[in-house]
Formats: C-alpha cells, sequence, structure tokens
C-alpha cells in the first residue's frame, strides 16, 4: 500500500511543499507538491532521504564531558537532558532573570513554540540569523513602506523585465520562485542581472552588468537619475501615493548614468539602452530589492534605492508587480491560534538595544550581533544563555574564534538542531531535533496574494531518539512550570487548537497537503493598497519620516570603496543550488556532487600572482591571523578586485567525516567583522572583508615516486 | 523500434543537478554510481553576456546496443519498446557492458557489486508514469518523449 503524506522540503528555507510516497513505514519517493510545484524538487529535496539514512547526526540527547568544542560527549536520555537544561535554566534565572537567556532561530514558518517559549520565561530577547541576510531589505522596506519584506510579494511570472542585483535566484533557488522566472523569460520577459560574477542566473540573463565590487549603491543612484530625467517613471503614481520626490530629485542630480557607469565599470550605453526598456516595461517591472543583502557599509541604502525604484515604476499591487502579502483577515476569515499570543509580551528592554537604544529596528527578532556586544560589555545587563534552534551563529556570522570569545561568558550553551552545528560542538547541550521527514509541525499561515494554510506531516518514525520542536519546548516549558502556555500533549491536539477558530479541520489538508483560505489572488485596488501602508505620512516615504525623527539620513551621499591593494581581493560568497550554506554539506548524496568549494579569482589577476587553474592557494585575512586552503578556479567572469568562494565549506566538526575539513571557510576568513554592523539597516557587511592571496606550499614542486 | 527519448531544452534548464539525485534516490543508489549526468562547457562571452549551456546524459538506449552482445550472462536486455536495461539478478558485475559501450554508461553499483544504468524508469513507465528525472526536474525542463514512426 502506497501512502501520500503532505509535507513541506527541510532541505532549505525556501521550504517548497513536498508529497512524500510511504510503503509499509519506508519512504519511497519524495516529490515537489503536485498541485503547487508540478513535482518539481530540487537535489538536495530528494538527498532528504540521504539525511535521514545518515548516522552522522546527533542521534540522542547529549551532554558536555569535556571543555568546550573539544567534543567528548554524554549520551543520555531526553529525561535527564531536559531535566538538567530546566535546572541549569531554574538556577541562571534565579540569579540573573529570566532577561538574561536568549533564544535564536533560523526564522520560517514554524519558529512558533521556540518564540512561545522564551517569552514564557519572560525574557525579550528572541532573534535570529538575519543580519547576515535580510534585515538590512526589511528595515529598508518598513522605512519606505512601513510594513516590513514578508509583506510584499512579486509576481515574476507575469513581468516584462526583471532586475536583479547579485539575487542569484536561479542558485539560491525556491522551485517556484525559479520557475516564475523561466516562465516570464519563456513569454519573452527581460532580465537584467547585475553582479560582481557570472552566476547561473546571470546565464539565463537578457543584460548582464560585471560591477565593481562594493557599487551597487552607486549604480542604483545612476538609474533613479536616469530614470527621473527621461521621465521614464510614473508620475501620477508618484504624485498620489509618496512623499520626498523632490527631494530625492535633489539629491540624485549629481548622479547621472555616466558618473555611475563610470563608477560601477559598466558600459554607459547599456545603461542607457536599460533606461529605455525599463521606460518601455513599466509597470510591470520588478527591481528585486535583495534578499542576502548583509555585504556592504550602504548596503541598506542600495536596498532602499531598489524599493525606490520600484515605486517610480508604478509596480505596486498589479499583475507583473509587487503585491501586497494578504493573510486570513483579507479573505474575511478568522486566522489560527499562535502560542505566542497566549504568553504576556516581556516588559524587560531587549539586550540588544532593538526598540529602545535603536528605534528604528523591529524588536521582533533584534538583531543578534549586538548581544555578542552586550556580552562583552554586560550592558544593559548581563547574559547567561544562549538557546539557538536551527540557527548555526559560528557558520552564519564572521569570524568565529572572535564568537566563541563572547560566548564563553555565557553559563549555557544549548543547540536543538537535527545535525550537528559548529555551534552545537561548542554548546554545552545539543537536543536533537528530528529530521523534518521525521516530524510534525505545528500549522502556519503562507501569506502572499493568495493565502494558504501549511502544516508538516511526517513521513517516517524516527530512526533515532530524536524528538520534534514542539515537544521539546512543550516538556522544557513544564519542566518549568510553564505549561499552561503549551496546552496539548500531542500534535493532534495542537493541530486542532490552532485551527478551532477557523473552522477548518485538520482532514481538509488530506487532500492537497495545503488548504486556500481564498479562490483566486486577492489584488486590491489602488485606494485600498494606500491603506495598507503604515509609514508616518500614510504615504510611500521616498524620504523616510521615522528615520528623520532619529536623524537618520534617508538619502546618503555615496562614497566610493578604496580599491585593494596589490595581491588582496575583496571576499565574496555566495550558494549554488546543491547545498543550503552549512546544513547540508555532509550529505553523502550532496557531498557527491560537490566536496569542496574553489576560489574564483579573475584571470588576469591570477596571473599577475602566478596561479593557475586547479592550483592550492593560501588565503590569508586582513589582520593576518586567520587562513585557509583552497583550490583555484580561474575565470574572466568575475571582477578583478574580488575572490569568491561558495559558504558553508571549511566546517570542522570531527563527527562528519565528509564534511570535516572540506574546502574553505569564507566566514572563519572574516576576522574583524562581527560588530562591522550597519547601524542603520541592521545588516552585517560580510563583504567588506579583504583577504591577500598566494600560491600555496602544498603545490608539489617535485615528483620523487616514480 | 525505440519508443522513448529523454529532450532537455536547454533554455530552461539551470544546471542544479536535481534529476542526478531523484535518479539515484529512485533506484537507491549509494555515492558513485550517477545515471544520468548534466555538464555544461565552461562559460564564453556572447555579446556581452558570458554564456554556456546545460547538456543532460542518460544511456543512449541504442538501435543496436553494443553492450548487450558483450554482456556474458545475458543479463543486459532490450525491451520491445527499446529500453535497455540490466536484469540485476543474472548480472554478474563483470563490467563488460561497460567496456563495450562506446561511451562507458554502465556503471558498477558498490552496494551490490553489480551494473547499474539507466532504464528509463521502466517500472514507472509501465506503471503510466515518467522517469524519475522528468517528474521531478526542478523547472520542468526534462520531457520524456514518445517517438513516432512516419
Ligand atoms: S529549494 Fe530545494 S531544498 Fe529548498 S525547500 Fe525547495 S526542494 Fe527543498
Ligand atoms: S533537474 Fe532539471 S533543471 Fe535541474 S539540472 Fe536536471 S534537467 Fe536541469
Ligand atoms: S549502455 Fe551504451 S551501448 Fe548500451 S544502450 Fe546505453 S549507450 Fe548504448
Ligand atoms: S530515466 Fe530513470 S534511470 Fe534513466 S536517468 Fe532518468 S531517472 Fe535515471
Amino acid at each position: 500500500m502506497v501512502e501520500t503524506v503532505w509535507s513541506v522540503c527541510g532541505m532549505c528555507t525556501a521550504r517548497c511543499p513536498i508529497r512524500v510516497e510511504v510503503e509499509g513505514g519506508v519512504i519511497t519517493w519524495i516529490e515537489g507538491n503536485p498541485h503547487l510545484l508540478g513535482g518539481a524538487l530540487c537535489a538536495r529535496g530528494s538527498a532528504g532521504l540521504a539525511l535521514l539514512a545518515d548516522d552522522e547526526r546527533p542521534r540522542q540527547p547529549l551532554l558536555r564531558k569535556g571543555g568546550r568544542g573539544e567534543g567528548r560527549w554524554q549520551p543520555v536520555s531526553w529525561d535527564i537532558a531536559l531535566d538538567q537544561v530546566a535546572e541549569r535554566l531554574q538556577a541562571i534565572i534565579a540569579k540573573d532573570g529570566a532577561r538574561s537567556t536568549i533564544m535564536s532561530c533560523r526564522g520560517g514558518p514554524f519558529v512558533d513554540p521556540a518564540k512561545a517559549f522564551i517569552q514564557a520565561l519572560g525574557s525579550p530577547n528572541f532573534t535570529n540569523h538575519d543580519s547576515a541576510c535580510g534585515r538590512n531589505v526589511h528595515h529598508a522596506s518598513l522605512s519606505v513602506y512601513g510594513v516590513g519584506r514578508p509583506d510584499l510579494t512579486y509576481d515574476i511570472k507575469n513581468a516584462r523585465h526583471l532586475v536583479l542585483f547579485g539575487r542569484n535566484l536561479l542558485e539560491s533557488m525556491k522551485i517556484g520562485e525559479a520557475n516564475q522566472v523561466l516562465d516570464m523569460l519563456d513569454a519573452g520577459g527581460r532580465l537584467t542581472y547585475v553582479d560582481v560574477r557570472q552566476t547561473v542566473t546571470g546565464l539565463k540573463a537578457s543584460r548582464f552588468l560585471m560591477v565593481r565590487p562594493g557599487t551597487d549603491y552607486a549604480l542604483t543612484l545612476g538609474l533613479l537619475h536616469g530614470l527621473i530625467k527621461a521621465g521614464a517613471y510614473d508620475a501620477e503614481f508618484v504624485r498620489r501615493h509618496t512623499v520626498g520626490f523632490d527631494e530625492l530629485a535633489a539629491f540624485v542630480e549629481p548622479y547621472t548614468l555616466d558618473w555611475a557607469a563610470q563608477e560601477c565599470g559598466v558600459k554607459a550605453k547599456s545603461l542607457k539602452e536599460l533606461i529605455d526598456e525599463l521606460g518601455a516595461d513599466r509597470p510591470r517591472v520588478i527591481f528585486h530589492p535583495g534578499w542576502m543583502l548583509a555585504r556592504y557599509r550602504d548596503s541598506f541604502y542600495a536596498s532602499r534605492n531598489l524599493h525606490l525604484l520600484n515605486v517610480l515604476m508604478g509596480n505596486l499591487e498589479i499583475k507583473g508587480g509587487q503585491i501586497f502579502a494578504k493573510g486570513a483577515k483579507d479573505c474575511g476569515r478568522k486566522g489560527i491560534r499562535n502560542l505566542t499570543d497566549l504568553v504576556p509580551k516581556p516588559e524587560e528592554r531587549r539586550a540588544d538595544g532593538a526598540g529602545w537604544k535603536y528605534p528604528h529596528f523591529d524588536k521582533g527578532p533584534g538583531i543578534f550581533p549586538l548581544f555578542y556586544e552586550a556580552m562583552a560589555t554586560g550592558e544593559p545587563y548581563p547574559l547567561k544563555a544562549l538557546f539557538c534552534y536551527r540557527h548555526d551563529p559560528l557558520t552564519c556570522f564572521p569570524d568565529p574564534g572572535a564568537q566563541k570569545r563572547r560566548l564563553d561568558t555565557l553559563e549555557l550553551l544549548v543547540s536543538i538542531d537535527t545535525h550537528y552545528s559548529e555551534f552545537g560542538w561548542y554548546s554545552d547541550v545539543i537536543l536533537p531535533e528530528s529530521p523534518y521527514l521525521e516530524r510534525d509541525c505545528q500549522v502556519a499561515v503562507q501569506k502572499g496574494p493568495k493565502p494558504r494554510l501549511i502544516y508538516r506531516q511526517r513521513a517516517a518514525e524516527p530512526r533515532h531518539d530524536t524528538r520534534p520542536g514542539w515537544w521539546i519546548f512543550q516538556q522544557l516549558a513544564s519542566r518549568l512550570g510553564l505549561g499552561q502556555y503549551f496546552p496539548y500533549s500531542t500534535i493532534e491536539e495542537l493541530w486542532a487548537w490552532q485551527l478551532e477558530p477557523t473552522g477548518i479541520k485538520i482532514g481538509d489538508f488530506a487532500a492537497q497537503g495545503f488548504v486556500d483560505l481564498a479562490d483566486k489572488p486577492i489584488l486590491d485596488d489602488r485606494e485600498s493598497m494606500a491603506r495598507r501602508l503604515a509609514t508616518p505620512s500614510g504615504k510611500i516615504e521616498l524620504v523616510s519620516g521615522k528615520l528623520a525623527a532619529q536623524g537618520i539620513e534617508s538619502l546618503r551621499p555615496y562614497e566610493s570603496p578604496p580599491k585593494p591593494p596589490a595581491g588582496s581581493f575583496r571576499l565574496v560568497f555566495g550558494r549554488s543550488a546543491v547545498n543550503t550554506h552549512g546544513h547540508t554539506i555532509n550529505n553523502p548524496l550532496l557531498h557527491e556532487l560537490l566536496p569542496a568549494n574553489r576560489l574564483w579569482i579573475n584571470k588576469r589577476a591570477a596571473a599577475g600572482l602566478g596561479v593557475a587553474d586547479g592550483d592550492w592557494l593560501e588565503v590569508i585575512s586582513q589582520d593576518g591571523a586567520a587562513r585557509g586552503q583552497i583550490q583555484a578556479k580561474v575565470t574572466e567572469f568575475i571582477h578583478p578586485e574580488a575572490v569568491y568562494c561558495l559558504h558553508g565549506f571549511g566546517r570542522q566538526v570531527p563527527l562528519q567525516s565528509r564534511a570535516c575539513n572540506a574546502g574553505m571557510s569564507d566566514q572563519k576568513l572574516q576576522t574583524g567583522l562581527l560588530l562591522d554592523l550597519d547601524r542603520v539597516g541592521g545588516g552585517l557587511c560580510l563583504c567588506e572583508g579583504l583577504v591577500t592571496v598566494r600560491r600555496s606550499d602544498r603545490n608539489g614542486k617535485r615528483e620523487v615516486e616514480l | 523500434m525505440n519508443k522513448y527519448q529523454i529532450h532537455l531544452n536547454s533554455k530552461r534548464c539551470i544546471g542544479c543537478h536535481g534529476c542526478e539525485v531523484h535518479c539515484k534516490t529512485n533506484k537507491g543508489l549509494p555515492p558513485g554510481p550517477m545515471l544520468c549526468e548534466i555538464s555544461h562547457e565552461p562559460l564564453r562571452s556572447a555579446r556581452g553576456v558570458p554564456r554556456t549551456e546545460f547538456r543532460f546524459r542518460s544511456c543512449y538506449h541504442c538501435e543496436d546496443p553494443q553492450c548487450l552482445p558483450a554482456c556474458p550472462t545475458g543479463a543486459m536486455r532490450k525491451r520491445e519498446d527499446g529500453i535497455v536495461f540490466v536484469e540485476q539478478e543474472t548480472c554478474i558485475g563483470c563490467m563488460a557492458c561497460q567496456q563495450a559501450c562506446p561511451w562507458g554508461i554502465p556503471q558498477l553499483n558498490p552496494a551490490s557489486g553489480k551494473a547499474v544504468k539507466c532504464d528509463y524508469c521502466r517500472e514507472r513507465v509501465d506503471r503510466g508514469l515518467k522517469p524519475a528525472c522528468v517528474t521531478k526536474c526542478a523547472t520542468h525542463a526534462l520531457r520524456f518523449v514518445r517517438l513516432v514512426e512516419f
């Protein structure tokens, strides 16, 4: 008997909907949900099976025996592990208060139990990885529209022109989004791709602009200038829905297209052609405002300008443009219950300063690296415990050495994850979560033009002594006398409790794996669209009132990035479609596809260093403190000022035999960048680091053996 | 007469190597053998855009397969509809088929010690389904086509 189980892929954070076939308790087939993706899945999605079969993951709770990071573990039962975490937490809270505890998650639709748990403890310090990812984009969106990044979606499929700034969305991919791009191209749409190197996304582009690293902001300024001068923007939309246009126009006056072309190292003619095309293609033009834009010191402003370029296109709430994400309320329905709503909001100020020291930062998840600042100074109050749920700060943030020095000030580090993360390896307790195919997850709302409810059903029983997140947090909470905030003991009870107000039953998910809240996409008319804007002026703010109130400029004069000295390069990093950062590097089938990363280096730069393709290189951080070894990939299609590698490699967890020491880690070379944080956008400046590169001694000079 | 072929629309393919893993997990193969392969030429600049195209190769299911007569046990078989496959029970893992195939397509499965090759997912095809690589291609770039004689 073949059984269908509906779930959500957990191999990356795109979380594509999947259909799983199970025969006699064994998973035999995983495909993309046929109703939404027509079966399509990526390599990682299929390799979920290899994740289950792999034993090189934590298989039961582990308590640290030796020093942190020594790798000596005592396997214990769940009861012992949970009791111990609860006892140590109690002692910490008794002495330093609940506020001394932090919970970091990797975001996504299933974080509710983790967030409810830390809130139930009474701590305001819930956070995530996003300062190494989309914080700049999110805060830029808040400053322009008053709503954050998740509140706007992009109807790429119906666009005429998509412009991407380093947003490599065919490799950092979501199945649905990748197909939208290809459908748009098949329908004759145009793709302009801007990056410091060529990528798979750039392969499909109608225009590729290889820019000098660190000049994205210059290009956006030039484009704003060009569009305004050419009158190639939606003047009516700008007049009715925005404030600050005259200020913007005056500000970009010096930043001509010719200037931008020169600054970015691209042809002025291409930019002029681009302006003409944008004028012809608007309003169905989408400037993707970025996803991972924790790159440069002006990335927040670059992202803000990308939002402004969208506004000039007049692309809001139209087919082929940006569409406000709708939720249950927009469909005239009641939403689901979340655990977080049960728990009183902590009154205490956040230790990272979000919401008070930095009023312009969304205090939802705050800014993780600022906790490191607080750990070092003990201000505003002492921190004692850190939980990382599905988050590996040591792989995600720069300079793990500097991070560990700060983590050493904490009394309790707990890792809740499916795999050994670098953080897990350094922590005091590992509570192994069951991999996504072996666990259920609560119901979540997926907002969008056509919102729906999704959930995850376990397809197989756990092979090892691992547990789902909803159970782990419920168990910890009951041990701490906070069980009332987790009113369930089985997932069925949790689902029923969540769904009760909606009138939807969990059985309603059986047909397709999700429940649509609307029959067709909801598009507001322009007037109701305007009501969604949550800025102080109620308009789209080309110049932000909220930032101005903090004395922060919305339009920042451009500063040209310094050219790296000879032999030095800016280290940039990225993703491929076969791995998700550090999570999947040790997967047997993915490791087979891509066992190690290589360092992309420009052909001329390589010649200058006497480096040939495939040579071993030594890469040295800017302060000389960190070194890495990696093989060279010599190509003319990367800017000579940059070197590039895939992120996630160079892991050093001995129990991951395939991944351990394979390839080079970019974050270990990002010394000095841990607190190089944009205090306006909240993003780290991960591409502001320089490295020196030379041929390694590892390249043999003699042939001794016959 | 061969009835089937797999066709790649390289305009849509994004070189994600999904098909390779879809194939392997469908057949339960360990690291080592790959029954289909995505490859590409190095990038070359075409009108200012560095380009290359992805190619897909599995087995050609030749009209006159050279792997077949080379097999000493008769494990390599060809069906009426042209699908060339290895009968696992009979295969002794001598890999004579790999030697004989002009492209070295059959591969050794280290887990079973026997030869494996693309069989167009004949069990799925017999159930009226498309091959694994085609069904799950990330971008719907692969097509399983039925050849017709004019
Ligand atoms: S893109 Fe791939 S890994 Fe990510 S959720 Fe989708 S199928 Fe899974
Ligand atoms: S799965 Fe499809 S898109 Fe991905 S490499 Fe294979 S053929 Fe290309
Ligand atoms: S294995 Fe080689 S010879 Fe045999 S059918 Fe395939 S391509 Fe032809
Ligand atoms: S048709 Fe089947 S056996 Fe052949 S390459 Fe595709 S998935 Fe593999």
